[in-house]
């Protein structure tokens, strides 16, 4: 058992830190989800695709560099300790790109990849219906078979990245007469600017359009848009659906530098008493999961499959991310003088302080991981469902009713 | 980097489960608790035959060690069969006996089980004074041999009493450097609430599997599985908190080691009592042993909010946590 870090290793790592030293923008990007946002980090996407650092885990043919699991997680840490920029094409690279390494064809691999790792292509997920969300079986948007492809039709909801994003994909009814729910579905790409496409931007808590509605009226997909075989949309599904919970959607690099940043913001503002136990716990939480993972890597790497214990990993960090950003936001409030009747009022207007700009930026980068944090027990399959296969799974504990 | 344990640590812990799974624990835990030490030494002599004490100690002294994983190891399982008597206290002995000095003459007994060790700063309270061979106090850098200590009082947890030892007694060695002995009781004990609150969740799994109600196992019930699954989670992330700060020894990560496991532990308690029901709550019922282990262990060689300062690597708290952490601590620990 170690932890050790080989020459090879530590080559990488400053190698993946120069470059992000040269190039992470200095100050950070707009908003994700909004259209300049959106822009902007489509153009960081290129900018780290023009030199091998997008897909870093992807085979160089696709343009990656061929990284195991580890060396991936060290890019993660290092990429996210440059403070550089949330990844928009997130989506394509954690979801469909592992569904196509593993049940696609080497056309659509040589179509679909490049693109996704450039971002001149970003891709939204399509999952959830308005009558299927925990229960995802339960979705009722249809793939009727015509000449050459297939015509979608119906209804998907809280598609995120939809609102700007250029394709997506999801699962659709190909047959309706099956016996259980999750059988005759088919896993589908399409296109969100194809005729009969609908797209609705939803406004998040914060109002940004950060998911959408997307509306299908007999929208035409060619058959090779199919991922995999029609009819096998659900194993096809879940068997990636354990990357976006665990391993590979929320690496351990993200969290540790959050956490270092709060404990920075702690000790710059004050100390506040009141919330140190909570600072010192997003570093613990931090480094748990970043052992976890290293572990739950090291295991994968030995050939055991993902397994149940991506719902331990996804339930863990989503709410870890929100007590960091509860703890951050309470840390800000309580240097904005807590002991007055003011307490709290942050960004109050007459409260301007010395070094406004970059504070106040700095302050609002917290409020938008806040709101981001707070869909993390949402997405990716509920927390709910989470402890159900937890405690079925794992702990062996009866099943009952849902 | 492979942060796995390997196939001989893992027979390892196997090898230490076997051999306490057929020692009865829950019985020597009771006689301990009574008084009676005599099932207790006879465990300890197994244990060290095991290797357990050995791993402690310096090759130099009759030892195997320092080996902080391996340590981590075998008290993840003590901690898993609730055993008792000063195993972190004896561990830390180890660490300050090799100071230079007339101390070290103790070590070859401790590594090969003869003497059982405790300690406590000066003028404190020490665990299981009166079933200790060895009875240290620390005080003001001096390592002094305690001669007996006043009347045993008990805690919240009865199988761990508390003896005030003599403050005289010989001077074994002076200018001692708390922080590695400290550091390696602190991982142990760690380790040893991490195994209770493995235990106290395979325990509870099994009781709601079997125990009925409305015509369906409790354990059918989500809001019983939602939290055990959370119980699930807090160990998980507990376990390579343990086993990654065995591998640096740093003090924050033993610190947070000790934080996440001491709260894993103790959330697998409150589960495990709401869990069962009345009978938890029932001195008789095995159960109550590791309830009782997980609320002292929560505490021992450091509270939740002195680790958690040293986390943040506070100063002050960490000269604070250092002195006062040289000892078990569960609320007795100061003479009244």
């Amino acid at each position: 058992m170690d932890l050790n870090r080989s020459p090879a290793d530590e080559a990488f790592r400053a190698e993946a830190r120069a470059w992000l030293d040269a190039h992470v923008p200095a100050r950070p990007l707009p908003s994700l989800e909004t259209a300049d946002g959106f822009a902007a980090h489509r153009a960081w996407e290129a900018e780290l695709a023009a030199d091998r650092w997008s897909v870093v885990s992807w085979p160089a043919a696709y343009g990656g560099r061929d990284c195991g699991l580890l060396r991936w997680l060290a890019f993660e840490e290092e990429y996210y300790a440059a403070g550089a920029p949330g990844r928009v094409g997130q989506n394509g690279i954690a979801l469909l790109a592992p569904a196509l390494f593993e049940h696609g064809t080497d056309e659509q691999r040589a179509r679909v990849l490049p693109p996704m790792a450039r971002g001149e292509v970003v891709w939204a997920q399509a999952w959830s219906e308005p009558d299927a969300g925990s229960d995802l079986a339960a979705l009722r948007s249809r793939a009727v078979r015509t000449a050459g492809g297939w015509l979608l039709s119906g209804q998907k909801t809280w598609s995120s990245r939809a609102a700007f994003a250029d394709r997506a994909f999801g699962l659709f009814r190909s047959r309706p007469d099956t016996e259980k729910p999750h059988q005759g579905l088919t896993y589908l790409m399409f296109d969100l600017r194809a005729p009969g496409v609908t797209v609705r931007p939803i406004g998040r808590l914060d109002g940004r359009p950060a998911f959408a509605e997307i509306f299908l009226d007999e929208v035409y997909v060619p058959d090779e848009d199919v991922v995999g075989e029609p009819g096998q949309g659900w194993r096809i599904a879940m068997s990636t659906a354990g990357n976006e919970r665990g391993l590979t959607l929320r690496s351990p690099g993200r969290f540790l530098a959050s956490a270092d940043r709060l404990a920075a913001l702690w000790r710059g503002r004050g100390r506040d008493p009141y919330t140190r136990d909570r600072v010192a716990d997003a570093l613990i939480g931090a480094r748990a999961h970043q052992l976890f993972t290293y572990a739950h890597a090291c295991r994968v790497l030995e050939g055991e499959p993902l397994g149940p214990e991506s719902s331990m990993n996804k339930v863990f960090w989503s709410e870890f991310d929100i007590a960091l950003h509860e703890t951050a936001l309470d840390v800000l409030a309580a240097a904005d003088g807590g002991d007055d009747a003011w307490g709290g009022a942050r960004g109050t207007p007459g409260m301007a302080r010395e070094d406004g700009q970059e504070a106040a930026r700095e302050e609002d980068a917290w409020d938008e991981g806040y709101v981001f944090a707070l869909a993390g027990p949402l997405y990716a399959g509920t927390n709910e469902i989470q402890r159900d296969i937890i405690a079925e799974r794992l702990l062996g504990l009866p099943k009952g009713r849902r | 980097m492979r942060f796995l344990l390997d196939d001989e640590q893992r027979a390892f812990a196997r090898s230490l489960d076997a051999l306490l799974t057929a020692a009865d624990t829950p019985s020597v835990v009771r006689s301990w608790g009574a008084g009676d030490h005599t099932p207790g030494r006879v465990l300890w002599a197994r244990l060290a035959d095991a290797g357990v004490f050995a791993l402690a100690v310096p090759e130099a002294y009759g030892g195997v060690g320092p080996l902080p994983v391996e340590l981590a190891v075998a008290f993840v399982e003590l901690g898993r069969h609730a055993v008792p008597g000063p195993l972190a206290e004896t561990v830390a002995a180890a660490a300050l006996l090799t100071e230079p000095g007339p101390a070290k003459r103790f070590l070859p007994g401790l590594a090969a089980g003869e003497l059982i060790a405790t300690l406590a700063p000066r003028g404190s309270y020490a665990l299981d004074a009166d079933a200790a061979g060895l009875l240290l106090t620390v005080g003001d850098g001096e390592l002094r041999l305690a001669e007996g200590h006043g009347a045993v009082r008990a805690s919240p947890d009865p199988a761990r009493r508390f003896g005030l030892p003599a403050a005289d007694g010989e001077l074994l060695a002076s200018g001692v450097d708390l922080a590695p002995a400290v550091g390696a009781a602190r991982l142990a004990t760690a380790a040893q609430a991490l195994g209770v609150g493995l235990a106290l969740l395979d325990t509870t799994v099994a009781y709601v599997g079997r125990r009925s109600q409305f015509g369906v196992p409790v354990g059918s019930f989500q809001a019983v599985k939602h939290r055990l699954a959370d119980v699930r989670i807090a160990l998980e992330f507990a376990r390579p908190l343990v086993f990654g700060a065995a591998l640096t020894m740093a003090p924050a990560d033993v610190a947070a080691a000790k934080v996440a496991a001491g709260e894993a532990a103790y959330l697998a308690a409150r589960t495990a009592l709401q869990s069962h029901g009345a009978i938890g709550y029932t001195a008789e019922y095995d159960l109550s042993l590791w309830l009782a282990r997980a609320r002292a262990l929560r505490t021992a060689w450091g509270t939740p909010a002195e680790c958690r300062a040293l986390v943040l690597g506070e100063e002050r708290a960490l000269v604070h946590a250092e002195e006062r952490a040289a000892g078990p601590h569960t609320g007795v620990t100061r003479p009244p």
